[in-house]
C-alpha cells in the first residue's frame, strides 16, 4: 500500500515542479520572446498565416477577440456536424462504423469543441478513424481557445491603460503549436514504447488461451491520448478511457498521463503571475487551488483505498479498496487521485468508473465540477478563478467600506453584474437541467443504471459535467438518447462561452479604466488574507447553490449504507 | 464576423494538415520502432499470438481465473458495470460470485477471497489480478493438476510484476501470463478445446 502512496506523492509533486519553468515557459511565449523552439515553429506559423491571409500585428479589443473566438468555433462545429454525419462512407474507416445520428453529432461535435467531451458513444463502435483524428484536432484547437481566451486575461493587467490586447490568431496558434503540441508529442513517445498501439489497421481478431475467439479493437492511439490530457479534454479513443489497458497500460503510463493533465492548468497561473510581473499574487491563487485540491482528493484516496463497506461486511478480504469499475495495476488509490484530478480541472477522462466510486468520493467528484476552479481547464480556470477573485474584491471592499479596487484598476457595477451572472451561471445551468430531467421520467427514467438516491446522482453528475465542461459521467447513464444529446448539448454551448466572454469583458472593461497606483488604502489581493477571502466566497457559492442537490443525491446514499 | 469567417476557414484547413495528418504520421512512423511496430504488445506461445495487455476470460477450473468482466472480456468493446455501491441487485451479484468462487475452491476460507476476484474492472478487460488473488487458486489449481501446491507458489512469485521501479504503485500478476507459465509446467489440459 506504502508503495501507491508513494506514487501519488510523485506524481503531484512532480506536476508542480515541472509547472513552474513551464509557466515561465508560457509566459514568454506569449510576450513573444525568444524561446528554444522558435527554430521549428517560426516557419511554421509563418505559412499558416500566409495561406490564410492572417495579419496578427493588427491589435484586438477584447470584443473583436470574442467575435475572431466565436467564428472559428463555428467553423469547426459546422465542419464536425458534416464529417460525424458522413464517416460511414469516408475513407479510414477499417471497422465499417456508421455516421453519427444528428441528435448524437450534434452533442459529439458541440462536445469537442467546447473541450468538454461529453461522450454519448463508444469510439470502438462510433467512430472511423477519420472521425477521431477529426476529434483530435478538435481537442487541440478547443485548448488553444480557452488558452487564448485566458491570454486576454493577461495582457489587460498588464499595461497600465489600453484597449489594444493583442491578436487573437497569435495566441490561439501560439497555444496550440508551441504548448500543447510539443507536451503531447513526449507523451506519446512514451506511450507507444509502454505498449498504447499506433496503427491504421481495424479490428484484429485473437483466439484466447481457453480457446474462445474474440475480436480486438485498436487503432492510431498512441496520438489521441496525449492531447486528451495536456488539453484538459478527456475524451478517450475507447468507451473506457483510460481505464483501457490500451490507453493506460501500466501505472507508469499513468503517471505519464496524470502529470500531463495537471501541468499546463497548473504552469497557466504561474505564467500570468510572470506575465504582468506579479509573482505574488500568482502564489495566492496555487496556493487557495492547492488547498481546495487537496481538500477534496485526499478524502477520495482515503475513502476508495477503504472500500464499500457493504462488501467488507460479507466476510471477504476486502483490503484491496473499492475494486468495482477498477484496474488492478492502477489500484484503488491511484484511481481516487485520478478521479478528482480529472474533475477539478476539466479533463473529465477516467481511469475508473466513477459511477461506481464511494458515495461520498462521488459528492467530492461533483464539488469539484461544481467549483471547476481548484486549477480547472486550460486557460478556462483562470477565468472561473477570477470571477470569484472580483467578488472577493467586492464583498472585501464593501466590508471595510472602500471602491473595490483589483491591480490598480476600480471595480465598478458593470463588472460586479457580469461576474454575478456569471457566478450564477454554472448552478443554473446544473440545477434546472437536474430538476428537469428528475421530473420527467418519460424521457429519463429508463437511462438510469442505479435505483434510489444513486440514480439521482446520475443525471445530477450529467449536467453537471457538462456545464463544468467536464466530460467524465456516472457512465451508467445510457445518454445516448435525443433527451440526453440535446439538453446537454445546450448547456454545453452556454457553460462554455458565457464564462469565457464573462471574464474578458471584465478584464477588458477594467484594462480601459485610469490606473491608480497602490496606495495605504488599497486592499492587497496578493495576501494570504485575500486568499482565504476568495477561498471562503468560493465556498459560499459553491456550498449554498449546491449542498440541497448533494443531499439528495450522494449524502442521503451515505446515509442510507449505514 | 464576416471579416473573420474566410481567414477561419482556411486557416482550420491549414492547421488540420498540420495536427491531424502530419503530428499522427511522425507519431506512426516512431511507433515502429516500438514493440510489435506500434500494434499493442503481443505474447507468443505454441504459435499462438495474444494481446499481452488486454486481459481474457479465465472460467474454467484447471487456469487461474480472472476478474469478473461486465463485458466478457470481448475487446472489441469495453466497459465497466457501473453498479452504485449501494445498489441492492449488485450486493447480490457479489454474494453470488463469492459464493460460486467458494464452491469451486472448498478448501479455502471466505476471508481469504481477496476484492478483486469478486468485483468488476473498469474496462471489463483487466489483464491483471492480485498476488493474493493467484494464491488464493493454488489449492484447487495443484488437485486438478496434481502439482505440488510450492510449485505453484514457485511459479506465482516468478510471474508477480513489482511495483514500478520497484517503489511506485501496484504489484500485480498478469493472469495470461500466468497461466501460460502454468501450461508449460504441466502441459496445456483444456478439455475445452481438444
Amino acid at each position: 500500500m506504502n508503495t501507491e502512496i508513494l506514487g501519488i506523492i510523485v506524481m503531484f509533486t512532480l506536476s508542480v515542479l515541472l509547472a513552474i519553468p513551464l509557466g515561465k515557459y508560457i509566459a514568454k511565449v506569449y510576450a513573444g520572446e525568444k524561446t528554444l523552439l522558435d527554430p521549428v515553429f517560426n516557419p511554421v506559423e509563418r505559412i499558416f498565416y500566409r495561406i490564410s491571409s492572417i495579419n496578427i500585428q493588427s491589435d484586438m479589443n477584447w470584443k473583436q477577440h470574442m467575435i475572431a473566438l466565436l467564428t472559428i468555433n463555428m467553423v469547426w462545429f459546422l465542419i464536425g456536424m458534416l464529417i460525424l454525419m458522413t464517416q460511414g462512407s469516408l475513407p479510414l474507416n477499417p471497422d465499417n462504423n456508421p455516421g453519427m445520428s444528428p441528435d448524437l453529432a450534434f452533442n459529439t461535435v458541440i462536445s469537442f469543441v467546447v473541450n468538454c467531451n461529453l461522450q454519448h458513444y463508444s469510439g470502438e463502435t462510433g467512430l472511423s478513424y477519420l472521425g477521431q483524428f477529426w476529434l483530435m484536432f478538435l481537442q487541440f484547437v478547443s485548448a488553444g481557445t480557452g488558452m487564448a481566451a485566458a491570454v486576454v486575461l493577461f495582457r489587460a493587467f498588464r499595461d497600465k491603460s489600453t484597449s489594444a490586447l493583442g491578436n487573437f490568431y497569435d495566441y490561439f496558434v501560439r497555444s496550440c503549436t508551441r504548448i500543447l503540441l510539443p507536451v503531447s508529442f513526449i507523451i506519446a513517445i512514451i506511450l507507444v514504447f509502454e505498449g498504447t498501439p499506433m496503427t491504421f489497421e481495424g479490428k484484429d481478431t485473437m483466439t484466447t488461451l481457453q480457446g474462445n475467439t474474440v475480436e480486438v479493437s485498436t487503432g492510431p492511439v498512441a496520438a489521441f491520448v496525449p492531447i486528451k490530457h495536456v488539453g484538459t479534454n478527456g475524451g478517450g479513443f475507447f468507451g473506457v478511457n483510460s481505464a483501457h489497458p490500451f490507453e493506460n497500460p501500466s501505472y507508469f503510463s499513468n503517471m505519464v498521463e496524470m502529470v500531463g493533465q495537471l501541468i499546463i492548468p497548473m504552469a497557466m497561473i504561474f505564467a500570468f503571475g510572470h506575465f504582468i510581473r506579479r509573482k505574488k499574487l500568482s502564489r495566492m491563487i496555487f496556493s487557495v487551488m492547492t488547498v481546495g485540491f487537496l481538500m477534496l482528493a485526499i478524502p477520495n484516496i482515503n475513502m476508495e483505498t477503504n472500500g464499500n463497506q457493504a462488501i467488507s461486511a460479507m466476510g471477504i478480504d476486502n483490503s484491496l479498496g473499492a475494486m468495482e469499475g477498477k484496474e488492478i495495476r492502477l489500484g484503488a488509490p491511484a484511481s481516487g487521485f485520478w478521479s478528482i484530478v480529472t474533475t477539478v480541472i476539466s479533463t473529465g477522462s477516467v481511469n475508473a468508473m466513477h459511477d461506481s466510486s464511494m458515495a461520498l468520493s462521488g459528492m467530492n467528484e461533483l464539488l469539484a465540477m461544481m467549483i471547476n476552479s481548484f486549477y480547472g481547464g486550460v486557460g478556462v480556470g483562470l477565468l472561473n478563478f477570477f470571477i470569484f477573485i472580483i467578488l472577493a474584491v467586492f464583498i472585501s471592499g464593501l466590508m471595510v467600506g472602500r471602491t473595490p479596487e483589483f491591480l490598480g484598476k476600480k471595480v465598478e457595477a458593470r463588472e460586479i453584474k457580469i461576474a454575478m451572472i456569471i457566478a450564477l451561471l454554472h448552478p443554473l445551468l446544473i440545477l434546472v437541467g437536474t430538476a428537469l430531467a428528475a421530473a420527467l421520467p418519460q424521457y429519463t427514467a429508463a437511462s438510469l443504471n442505479n435505483p434510489g438516491f444513486h440514480g439521482l446522482s446520475e443525471m445530477l453528475y450529467e449536467y453537471t459535467s457538462a456545464s463544468a465542461n467536464n466530460g467524465s459521467g456516472f457512465e451508467g447513464l445510457g445518454d445516448n438518447t435525443v433527451w440526453w444529446n440535446i439538453s446537454t448539448g445546450f448547456v454545453l454551448i452556454l457553460s462554455r462561452f458565457l464564462p469565457i466572454i464573462g471574464p474578458v469583458a471584465i478584464a477588458g472593461l477594467l484594462a480601459e479604466k485610469k490606473f491608480i497606483p497602490e496606495g495605504d488604502g488599497t486592499l492587497k489581493t496578493d495576501t494570504a488574507t485575500f486568499g482565504l477571502m476568495t477561498f471562503a466566497v468560493i465556498i459560499i457559492v459553491a456550498g449554498l447553490s449546491f449542498f440541497p442537490a448533494l443531499t439528495l443525491g450522494p449524502i442521503a446514499e451515505f446515509f442510507s449504507m449505514k | 464576423m464576416k471579416k473573420h469567417i474566410f481567414p477561419a476557414i482556411k486557416l482550420t484547413v491549414v492547421m488540420l494538415l498540420f495536427f491531424a495528418v502530419i503530428y499522427p504520421l511522425i507519431v506512426w512512423g516512431i511507433a515502429q520502432f516500438a514493440p510489435n511496430s506500434g500494434k499493442g504488445a503481443v505474447i507468443e506461445q505454441d504459435g499462438r499470438k495474444y494481446y499481452a495487455n488486454i486481459g481474457q476470460s479465465f472460467t474454467e477450473d484447471t487456469y487461474f481465473w480472472s476478474r469478473p468482466s461486465a463485458v466478457n472480456y470481448n475487446a472489441s468493446g469495453s466497459g465497466g458495470s457501473n453498479k452504485g455501491p449501494s445498489n441492492e441487485v449488485y450486493l447480490a451479484e457479489v454474494q453470488a460470485r463469492i459464493d460460486t468462487f467458494l464452491a469451486h475452491n472448498p478448501a479455502i476460507d471466505k476471508s481469504e477471497i481477496p476484492v478483486d476476484l469478486v468485483t468488476a474492472s473498469g474496462s471489463g478487460l483487466d489483464p491483471h489480478i492480485s498476488v493474493q488473488a493467484a494464491k488464493v487458486q493454488i489449492k484447487r489449481i495443484a488437485k486438478i493438476r496434481k502439482i505440488d501446491e510450492s510449485d505453484l507458489h514457485k511459479l506465482i512469485a516468478e510471474n508477480t510484476d513489482a511495483p514500478f521501479l520497484g517503489v511506485f504503485g501496484t504489484e500485480r500478476i498478469n493472469v495470461l501470463q500466468l497461466n501460460l507459465a502454468l501450461d508449460k509446467l504441466n502441459g496445456h489440459i483444456n478439455t475445452k478445446k481438444q
